[in-house]
């Protein structure tokens, strides 16, 4: 039994917060209050496209207790699928959208003694959220905040002014960067390490921390990964007896959507687990994009996540 | 609905009783004539019949007001049933919410709850409850924010906190246990107090349990049920405690079966908590005594056969070696060979 608990929502506001990131704010149309959710969380926005309708997931970066509304930063990505230059060129104060229930895979651990954030270009967005619920409870944080140039960097003169000296900007093209030795090497115990932003910051982050002895409970990473593009492929879903189509800017999740079959789904970023699906057979190659899998799952052949991965290949058949 | 409150004990003269109505709205835990562990969660929406325990996913019944009074005894007795550890406080009031929010839902003429900002009101008419505090200042509450709520609340509370891929127990307020310990397991994770079930981490049920519930989403709490017997209607049958109820076992004659020997149900529920991303684990305790199960024919032939042809690990790990061939024996009474309809609800 499917419970549908999407919350039908209009776009209330559209901000301009630097070169190529907008801020768009969802209120429900039924009037009633968003619910609670907890800094480092993320919502599915559904929009409808010209091609349909996509399903793409964003951090919340509004206050975590404020019901009033929920807020996203989007930026504009010119190899994306298109998601973010609809929300930039298309969508509309006054449009409607469906948001899901908040999930989160990336939360605080409340045992922390010290959080020590990393963030790099539009990556700053779950930080928002988490620092205003730090902020809160009186948590001790800091953040080291990267951005390309000035212009381009989101909402580092708020969060300067808010937070002070506990926020560190590094600027790249003014040559300053994170000095992750000092930092990662003089931190107190019960320090918890966040880092989201661009793989190679993240890789970087938690490469130096592991090599400076940090405990691997200590590190928490968020890495969405976006479907990638590919060659169109055929998907005969075995439990359902339909054959569809995957198109090459679709995910065989949304493809799966678009026919009309419920599959399970979370974070639609490779992470969560929930669309782990049975490969019944395959004639080709699976090309596996998510981060859940464990190499030897991904090797044996018989299991993908099918809102990152695809195939390259004719068909693929799965227990769906 | 007007509800009436019963006056009755849960140690010593045990005065327990279920109202022809309280019998009706047990959530009898077999689906089929026979039982092995599964994974056996579904969406806790309300179900059910009107009247039975499903309706509300909070529950509030004729047993409230007495169990709360038994509740406040053994925490007086042994204050080691109610603890947080300190990372906790956000899940406290997590609960403290969900657990206000969903009686005033279930029951809006018992409980009410308004709201201004962070100045709440709170009142709880069946214990005589008027409250107005702030919430997230523990110092406007009489205890912390669990313990508030859950001496108003029937079942017991566990607050399991996410981390590292798995679940942890780091909070809980437990009196009314099926033979475990908060004290014992407070901080362990989920593979470590499930660690004494037996068979069932053989067929990988903790495994897939485990990665279920580490994807429970908000707005979608789960339910299962569970099951065990106890000697005598007692709600506080803890390690702590044995040496009080472990002899009742020996007392079950042939005679006493309908009187004694009680089926304890447990509707567990699973809520993802907002603020704190933990899990809030209700495991609330439900008696049938054998001579009121019996008042349901198919509910008296099932638990003939369920009992009379479980496992021996689980005969063993819930105790029922003594008494169990003698409750068999005055069951099958009651078991005239016909079939059995599908599913938990009386015919």
């Amino acid at each position: 039994m499917t419970i549908n608990t999407e919350m039908p929502c209009r776009v209330t506001a559209i901000t301009e917060v630097a070169e190529k990131v907008k801020r768009f704010r969802f209120e429900r149309i039924d009037g009633k209050p968003m619910p609670v959710f907890s800094g480092g969380a993320h919502v599915v926005v559904a929009f409808q496209t010209d091609s349909g309708l996509r399903r793409t997931p964003y951090s919340l970066m509004s206050v975590p207790g404020n019901t009033s509304g929920y807020e996203i930063s989007v930026l504009r990505v010119e190899q994306s699928r298109g998601g973010s230059h609809f929300l930039h060129d298309r969508l509309e104060l006054g449009d409607e959208v469906s948001l899901t229930q908040p999930v989160n895979l990336f939360p605080i651990d409340q045992r922390g003694k010290k959080h020590l954030l990393f963030a790099g270009g539009i990556g700053i967005t779950p930080f928002i959220a988490m620092m205003e619920q730090m902020q809160r409870d009186g948590e001790t944080f800091e953040l080291h905040y990267a951005i390309r140039d000035r212009k381009h960097g989101a909402y580092w003169q708020e969060l300067t002014a808010r937070y002070g000296s506990r926020v560190k900007l590094y600027v790249d093209a003014e040559k300053t960067f994170i000095p992750l030795d000092m930092v990662l090497g003089n931190q107190p115990l019960g320090t918890h390490l966040y880092v989201c932003g661009p793989g190679g910051m993240i890789d970087a982050v938690l490469g130096k921390a592991t090599a400076l002895g940090w405990p691997r409970p200590n590190l928490h990473f968020e890495r969405f990964l976006a479907p990638l593009p590919g060659d169109a492929f055929q998907a005969v879903l075995a439990r359902s007896g339909k054959t569809i189509a995957v198109g090459t800017h679709q995910s065989i999740l949304e493809a799966v959507e678009a026919n009309g079959v419920d599959a399970p789904y979370m974070c639609r970023g490779g992470a969560c687990g929930q669309c782990e699906t049975s490969v019944v057979s395959c004639n080709g190659q699976i090309l596996h994009n998510d981060i859940y899998l464990e190499p030897q799952d991904k090797a044996s052949g018989k299991k993908i996540m099918i809102c990152v991965s695809r195939i390259k290949g004719e068909q693929i058949t799965l227990d769906i | 609905m007007n509800m009436v409150f019963n006056n009755e004990t849960f140690r010593d003269d045990f005065t327990f009783r279920n109202s022809p109505r309280g019998i009706k709205r047990f959530p009898f835990p077999f689906h089929e004539d026979k039982y092995m562990y599964a994974v056996n969660m579904e969406p806790h929406v309300p179900a059910g019949p009107s009247g039975h325990a499903y309706n509300a996913p909070i529950d509030v019944d004729e047993h409230y007001v007495s169990e709360m009074r038994d509740r406040a005894r053994v925490l007086k007795e042994d204050p080691l049933r109610c603890q947080a550890l300190p990372h906790m406080m956000a899940a406290q009031w997590d609960t403290l919410e969900l657990l206000m929010e969903q009686k005033v839902i279930g029951f809006p003429d018992l409980f009410s709850l308004t709201r201004d900002g962070d100045n709440w009101h709170w009142i709880n008419k069946p214990l005589g409850i008027d409250q107005r505090f702030v919430f997230g200042d523990v110092t406007t509450l009489p205890y912390e924010p669990m313990e508030y709520i859950t001496r108003q609340a029937q079942g017991d509370f566990c607050i399991v906190d996410q981390r590292d891929n798995q679940l942890w127990m780091d909070a809980g307020m437990v009196t009314t246990q099926a033979d475990w310990s908060l004290d014992f397991d407070i901080g362990m994770n989920f593979m470590e107090w499930h660690g004494p079930v037996p068979l069932a981490h053989q067929i990988g049920v903790f495994d897939r349990a485990l990665k279920f519930l580490l994807n429970l989403q908000q707005g979608k709490p789960v339910r299962r049920l569970n099951w065990t017997m106890t000697i005598n209607p007692r709600l506080d049958t803890s390690p702590e405690n044995y040496h009080k109820w472990g002899t009742d076992r020996l007392t079950v004659t042939a005679e006493n079966v309908g009187n004694k020997v009680h089926l304890r149900c447990e509707l567990q529920s699973l809520w993802r908590l907002p603020r704190s991303n933990a899990i809030l684990f209700v495991i609330r305790c439900y008696l049938l005594k054998m001579e009121e199960l019996v008042t349901e024919p198919k509910w008296a032939r099932r638990f003939h056969r369920v009992l009379r042809d479980l496992p021996a690990e689980l005969i063993d790990y819930k105790g029922l070696t003594r008494y169990r061939p003698t409750t068999v024996e005055w069951l099958s009474r009651f078991d005239d060979g016909k079939p059995t309809s599908p599913g938990i609800f009386p015919e």
